[in-house]
């Protein structure tokens, strides 16, 4: 397995090999996908939005709806608004969604279609919206275009409407399961806070088996629900790198403020985001909270035996990565590679993906290779030169895994190679309590597999 | 329940005026009593229509390139290309040399925005260089992504220059996800740069053996072409390249020595075994590899064109064999499956092929279609000469080859070929509505709308489709079958496969979790007892509701 990759490390300057990253309209699929009655459009090939579609669907096991503008030859010379226009007529009169989300591709901006005129000039019937985000695949990552896209929901949607605002929250929760949004609306919940969550793929991409196929599920954001965002108190933002801009532009734009938290893994920030619903809110965090977080540190305390100490490599998304970096340390582990594929810190200029990472360590006490814009090339030879006792990732990591026999556990996006994972949150305490037990399970498996007659135990 | 030409204009009438129009044409009802059916296909597909289709580049690097193990095949262009078609389409590949197979490797230039400005070139020399120096391929191909047409960056050129620095076979294919109207432009462009730049580039003069062969059109999805080469090798044969499943540089080069060339897809290679023909003088037979009876027959067609009497007989014996094996471990998985009905939905050739597999299992397909097939694909060949070429085909450049004089050999006389063309469909294919049943739909680029409401109608047992609209059947309670991944299970061509996909059909059907999607409370009532004197409406509602 990988047997072409060499332990040595030449430096390349050639592209990517075995990217950690993918491009944008995907994200912008995605987050489309979570907003309630809304059919995502590619503007595009018919092949970008045929991949986007078979990946998301391979990830969560749910129908990914989405249309395409089928560029022809034609078209990409002379400009695809036709095609646009023809594709909003369509896609209202055959399955007639509420909103729909438009984004670009590679082809439309590098022939550069203007896509705020092609919209306006659009037969759009009454009441119906057609938003758009700009996402070009050769800028950022996929996590860029999933910010573009909830930049475009806050561009399109949010409106400040009255004088004083009200007492509620917008969680702008990054590219994150829908397992996961599910889970951070119920912690704003149980503080009793009320919240708008956007986008927000529950209900959606976890739809229930009800015996009929509805093209538009029960959940996502409601259009105006997004449109009241401009009347909130506060936008809490998850992840700097999937949603900080959009809650930026919603405070220039509604003067709503914004505060950007790591995605709550882990017990210090999922602590970090109820702190501040506690102290913006005056909400005292309930028992119910208290109770989890409590059992999240028993479980930890009562199984460190089983992963203190262990070196582990992380790679995936950026927000993802802070996070579990955060949680990893608190587990008394050593992140010793730790990677992303998206240029956070070289995109806008301020991204301190790296420096954020290395300083998480170096207050452990750690050293360890953090890169951002990197390849899982290079860190399967990280790996060859500094061996690791644990590899998490997305599913490309199996390979990896397989060449240096390491175990493995399967977090971010996409896993395609095992099923029900997009259901269960990995946030908040009891993502974490999950997180414990993927990686206790993993390392206790392979100390069994490995381990001789006489050395198997029914106690450990 | 039967389906009539009123039905489909009600499903129709939903559409734009256009669409319908443009839709229409597309879905025939099969009629025997018509000679000849026309089927509109391989037009564009319309823009804000949920379909499967994908593009060009998958079609090139996705499918016919991307099976080729020693090879590594960069994609030019931003990320997202490369990454979607990395090991998402299960062509196995199983490496004489493990440093020589490249499956597990996805190569892109990452173009950025200072590449589509600029342009691209100079990225895609560093990242030749990188790959030869660091990952050593026996070749190596560039597959164009959009922007890399509409920038203008010159990667033929670019392909040369480094064949010449390097020494190694560097081939390029402006694939760009615009061409033409599906994946099929795709198949085309890939297949006519291995057939102008990589077949008979080797120095193989004579075949290896008595009965080489080539595949073509096989992909090796879930191991299907090893299960065909077991039986294969087995009766006597030699296969010298798959193109492309398992395949390599190294065979490939020497595909020029077959003695036949055997066409399981006829739309993705059916013009490259035209080629073939005219170049190496080697006819091509068209085969189906799935289902039982189509294997047997395939088996049986091949004997017959070698006309060796040993060869027929080992053939039978094998054919025995085999029967002999699987025939009985089939009987409980037909028991599940007989009296059932399915839609089978499928790229270019399987919507045909697995229609025999159906049938043996005693499943009857009532709606079936490709994604991207062409009408000789539906009608047969016969249609070939009444095709005219409209804008999107002209854009993918023809191939015009000539004999080989070295190398062209008349594999057979003129008068046994002509003999055995009555009898064996040596050079020629009758398409997929020949073999349908009256009454039954095809249904050419079908979509999310029309499936939803097919399915309303029909109510099959079972969708089988692929990875897009699986689980849209699936929420209304329909089990389905990926035919383009085989839900990652397989091998289902030959004999031995007809047995997995028997089971994992059966299982479908079985699996209990259908008995589960009404909750109980649904159809109980919340209070239970009895009330006495109950005579009205609203009285009865509380009980039972």
């Amino acid at each position: 397995m990988l047997d072409c990759t060499p332990k040595e490390i030449i430096k390349r300057s050639g592209g990517m090999i075995n990217p950690a990253k993918t491009c944008q309209p995907i994200g912008a699929m995605y987050a489309a996908l979570g907003i309630h009655n809304c059919l995502p459009h590619s503007h595009g090939s018919q092949g970008c939005c045929a991949y986007h579609r078979s990946h998301l669907t391979r990830h969560f096991r749910e129908p990914v709806m989405a249309t395409s503008s089928s560029f022809t030859e034609g078209a990409s010379v002379f400009g695809g608004g036709g095609n646009l226009k023809t594709a909003i007529k369509n896609v209202f009169s055959i399955y007639n969604p509420d909103v729909m989300a438009v984004h670009t591709t590679c082809l439309s901006e590098t022939i550069g279609d203007d896509l705020p005129s092609i919209i306006k000039g659009a037969e759009v019937p009454e009441g119906k919206l057609v938003i758009h985000a700009s996402t070009p695949s050769y800028q950022g990552s996929h996590i860029t275009g999933f910010s573009n896209m909830v930049k475009g929901m806050v561009t399109y949607l949010a409106k400040a409407t009255r004088d004083e605002k009200k007492e509620q929250v917008n969680i702008i929760p990054g590219f994150v399961n829908p397992g996961d949004m599910r889970e951070i609306k119920r912690l704003g919940g149980e503080l009793g806070v009320r919240s708008i969550i956007f986008p927000d793929t529950s209900g959606v991409l976890d739809s229930p088996m009800i015996g009929k196929f509805n093209m538009f599920p029960a959940g996502g954001a409601k259009v105006e629900d997004i449109r009241d965002s401009g009347n909130s108190k506060l936008t809490i933002a998850l992840g700097y790198y999937a949603s900080s801009d959009s809650a930026h532009l919603l405070e220039r734009n509604c003067q709503v403020p914004a505060i950007t938290l790591k995605t709550p893994i882990g017990i210090k920030a999922t602590d970090d985001f109820l702190m501040t619903l506690r102290s913006k809110f005056v909400q005292e965090i309930p028992n119910q909270l208290e109770e989890e977080r409590g059992q999240l540190v028993d479980v930890i305390t009562d199984n460190h035996h089983h992963f203190y100490g262990k070196k582990v490599a992380l790679f995936g998304d950026p927000d993802i990565l802070t996070g579990l970096t955060e949680f990893i340390l608190s587990l008394g582990m050593q992140p010793v590679h730790v990677l992303t594929g998206t240029p956070a810190g070289t995109l806008t200029g301020s991204g301190i993906f790296e420096k954020e990472i290395k300083e998480m360590l170096a207050a452990a006490g750690h050293e360890g290779r953090v890169k951002a814009a990197g390849d899982l090339f290079e860190l399967h030879q990280w790996i060859k030169n500094e061996p690791v006792d644990l590899l998490m990732g997305n599913t490309y990591g199996k390979y990896i895994a397989r060449a240096e026999d390491l175990p493995f556990v399967r977090v971010g996006f996409p896993i395609l190679d095992r099923g029900v994972h997009s259901y269960l949150p990995i946030v908040g305490y009891r993502g974490a309590m999950r997180l414990v037990e993927m990686i206790s399970d993993t390392l206790l498996d392979r100390q069994d597999r490995d381990a001789a007659d006489e050395d198997l135990e029914l106690v450990m | 329940m039967a389906i009539n030409e009123k039905m489909i204009e009600e499903i129709l009438n939903k559409y734009p005026a256009k669409v319908k129009r443009n839709r229409k044409k597309h879905i025939v009802i099969r009629d025997s009593a018509q000679e000849n059916q026309e089927i509109e296909a391989n037009t564009r597909t319309i823009p804000g229509v949920v379909t499967n289709r994908g593009c060009a580049f998958a079609g090139c690097k996705g499918v016919v390139l991307g099976p080729l193990k020693d090879m590594v095949h960069i994609v030019h262009g931003p990320v997202g290309c490369g990454y979607y078609s990395w090991l998402t389409r299960r062509n196995k590949a199983r490496a004489e040399d493990p440093e020589k197979n490249f499956l597990a490797y996805c190569v892109s230039t990452d173009m950025q925005e200072s590449d589509i400005v600029f342009g691209g070139e100079k990225k895609l020399t560093r990242m030749i260089d990188e790959v030869v120096e660091i990952l050593k391929p026996n070749a190596i191909t560039i597959s164009a992504t959009c922007p890399v047409g509409l920038i203008g960056d010159d990667i033929q050129a670019v392909a040369r220059a480094a064949r010449a620095k390097h020494g190694v076979n560097i081939t390029a294919y402006s694939c760009e996800g615009y061409k033409g109207v599906s994946q099929s432009a795709g198949h085309h462009i890939a297949n006519n740069g291995l057939m102008e730049k990589i077949i008979g580039e080797g120095d193989l003069e004579e075949p290896p053996s008595k009965y080489t062969i080539n595949i073509l059109g096989e992909y090796n999805i879930g191991g299907d072409s090893w299960e065909v080469e077991r039986v294969l090798n087995d009766i006597g044969y030699e296969v010298q390249v798959v193109m492309t499943g398992n395949g390599s540089y190294e065979k490939l080069k020497n595909a020029h020595v077959a003695q036949l060339n055997l066409v399981q897809c006829h739309r993705s290679i059916n013009y490259i075994a035209d080629m073939l023909e005219t170049k190496y003088g080697t006819p091509w037979l068209k085969v189906n590899f799935i289902g039982i009876r189509a294997t047997i027959e395939s088996l049986r067609n091949m004997a017959l064109y070698f006309g060796d009497e040993a060869l027929i007989k080992r053939t039978e014996e094998v054919i025995e064999r085999e029967l002999a094996e699987i025939e009985p471990q089939l009987e409980p998985y037909k028991k599940i499956c007989s009296g059932k009905t399915a839609f089978c939905f499928v790229g270019g050739s399987r919507g045909h092929h697995y229609q025999g597999l159906y049938e043996e299992l005693g499943i009857t397909t009532v709606l079936a279609g490709y994604e991207f097939a062409h009408r000789d694909d539906y009608e047969g060949r016969d249609v070939l000469p009444n095709l005219k070429t409209d804008a999107d085909s002209k854009n993918i450049p023809d191939l015009h080859v000539t004999p080989d004089e070295g190398r062209y050999r008349l594999k057979i006389p003129v008068e046994r070929m002509e003999e055995l063309k009555k009898i064996i469909p040596l050079n020629d294919y009758k398409g997929m509505i020949n073999e349908m049943v009256d009454g039954s739909i095809v249904v050419d680029d079908l979509n999310h709308y029309e499936t939803d409401e097919f399915i309303k109608v029909l109510k099959p047992d079972l969708f089988s489709s692929g990875i897009k609209d699986k689980y849209i059947p699936q929420k209304m309670g329909v089990p389905t079958k990926q035919l383009h991944n085989y839900d990652y299970s397989g091998p289902y061509a030959g004999f031995r496969g007809a047995i997995n996909f028997a089971r994992d059909v059966a299982m479908g059907f079985s699996t209990p979790t259908w008995n589960f999607i009404v909750p109980p409370w649904k159809h109980n009532p919340l209070l239970e007892g009895s009330i006495e004197q109950c005579s009205d409406d609203t009285c009865v509602k509380e009980v039972g509701a």
